[in-house]
């Protein structure tokens, strides 16, 4: 298994006049200075997707446009799993002896680079074309179908949900790159406007402009580096209409694979990085992994569990809810707040538990598609 | 691909698909056999009555066009035949409502809608 041996990322936000070549080019030339490495030291590049600029190329385009001459390049797309996916594959081509150190980098101006209207549409394009689509569904609303099915089955109610949207607004209040740092309260997001109930504006994360890039190497080049342990994926359907069961997902699976990897159990891990692009799927997440007990993600967020001084901080930085989501470079965003928390380096916000072990998950679709990563620390 | 038979192609029904070989059922067209990969498959019409899986409403719109409509109830139904399809819903439409699938001619085209199922409509 690789390093992953450098991080960097932008504030997300509004990055007015910034493209998505730029944004990916800042958080790049931030995590090669982490790593220690030169332009002419990378030898593997692996990209995601940008709804403001697609391109058949985009590994290749940024390759060029950032001055890298790589012997391997690819570019990734299973939605908001390509992040997770994208450190899953570097460490596959780090192993396989293709390149020694794989720069892996996304970004987008999603906010400032198009309407929001454009970005409702693009995004609910991933629904069925012939089936969902013509229907005028929305993210939120193929989101707000699951959560209504979860909470039939499972008991977890608005308020349980709420409290993840508090926990993930408190920890962004301590990042100065957080999109959305002001305090909010359970009650201010019970109030706040429906959107496909029963989610609410507060329980769907925002539309940002970002970027966030690491480095995976064979070798352990730097003093900061975390060895890859374990990782693993699930893709159990891609539309929410084909889903055969909404309250049971791959990824169970592709975490239990990924543990069983390194060797080690849920209990051992002591950070958690979780995809949250609204409360209902980190509440899934956090139940279907194994790390809450099922229908008590809410009332363990109520009760501390996750808090950054807590048993197992979470998404440090404020995730997806707050920190923001720029498209590919969100879920990569988790990765790198982890590794600046793993490897004691994240300032004021230090947590103080010192883990060892972190679990990284992504989701992509609706709940279709699964990354889990396991992180370790080692002496 | 083959005639107009439901209403993604504009006629007033729903169609879904079964395999002659293993029985399995779906939703999607394709001309062969998800499961045990067969193309002996045959289209039927639903008889558009089911279950309520799970429902929300659209409230934030996803254009201009669809905003006019909005808020509308958006639902998937585990119809009687064994598929799960999603269709617009009738205001109050929950998890669990018994309904009936019935069609609206709109510019968009034709637009599958689930209305509750009457005590009547139940017993025959």
């Amino acid at each position: 298994m690789a390093w992953i041996t450098g991080v960097g990322m932008t504030a997300f936000g509004k990055h007015a006049g910034s493209t998505t070549i730029d944004l990916m080019s800042q958080a790049a030339t931030a995590a090669l200075a982490d790593a220690g490495l030169e332009r002419r030291d990378i030898d593997g590049l692996v990209c995601g997707y940008s709804t403001t600029m697609p391109h058949l190329m985009l590994s290749t385009l940024f390759a060029e446009h950032f001055g890298l001459q790589p012997r391997y390049a690819h570019g990734m797309q299973v939605g908001g799993a390509t992040g997770l996916a994208m450190a899953m594959l570097a460490n596959l081509v780090a192993d396989a002896g293709a390149a020694r150190n794989i720069l892996v980098v996304a970004g987008e101006n999603r906010v400032t680079g198009q309407s929001r209207d454009m970005t409702m549409q693009t995004l609910a394009q991933a629904g069925q074309h012939q089936y969902e689509v013509p229907l005028g569904p929305t993210i939120p609303a193929y989101y707000g179908l699951v959560a209504s099915r979860y909470m039939h089955e499972t008991g977890l109610d608005e308020t349980d949900f709420a409290h993840l949207a508090v926990l993930m607004r408190r920890n962004a209040a301590g990042h100065p790159g957080a999109q959305l740092r002001d305090p909010i309260t359970v009650e201010d997001v019970l109030a706040s406007k429906p959107i496909a109930p029963p989610l609410k504006l507060m329980d769907c994360c925002p539309i940002s402009d970002g970027a966030a890039a690491f480095v995976v190497s064979a070798d352990r080049i730097s003093a900061n580096a975390l060895r890859v342990r374990g990782c693993s994926q699930a893709h159990t359907h891609q539309h929410v209409t084909g889903a055969k069961d909404l309250t049971a997902f791959g990824a169970r699976r592709s975490s239990a694979r990924a543990l069983a990897d390194a060797g080690v159990g849920v209990a051992d891990i002591g950070y958690a990085g979780i995809y949250d692009s609204f409360t209902i799927t980190l509440a899934i997440l956090l139940e279907e992994i194994g790390l809450s007990r099922r229908g008590a993600s809410g009332k363990d967020v109520a009760a501390g569990r996750y808090d950054a001084d807590g048993n197992l901080p979470l998404n440090t930085h404020g995730g997806l809810l707050s920190y923001g989501h720029c498209g590919v470079g969100g879920a990569l965003a988790h990765l790198v707040e982890m590794h600046r928390q793993v490897t004691r380096r994240a300032g004021e916000r230090q947590i103080r538990s010192e883990p060892a072990l972190a679990l990284m998950h992504g989701d992509g679709g609706i709940m279709s598609s699964h990354v889990s990563i396991v992180v370790e620390r080692t002496s | 691909m083959d005639a107009p038979i439901d209403w993604t192609d504009g006629v007033e029904a729903l169609a879904y698909q079964g395999c002659d070989v293993c029985g399995e059922t779906w939703y999607f067209r394709r001309d062969f056999c998800p499961r045990c990969g067969s193309t002996r498959v045959a289209t039927r019409v639903s008889g558009c009555v089911g279950t309520v899986y799970a429902a929300t409403v659209v409230v934030r719109a996803p254009s201009p066009e669809w905003r006019e409509r909005a808020p509308y109830g958006l639902c998937l139904v585990d119809l009687d035949e064994g598929v799960r399809v999603m269709t617009h819903a009738e205001p109050g439409i929950g998890i669990g409502c018994r309904v009936r699938i019935g069609f609206q001619r709109t510019d968009r085209g034709v637009l599958p809608i689930a209305a509750r199922l009457t005590a009547d409509e139940e017993r025959t």
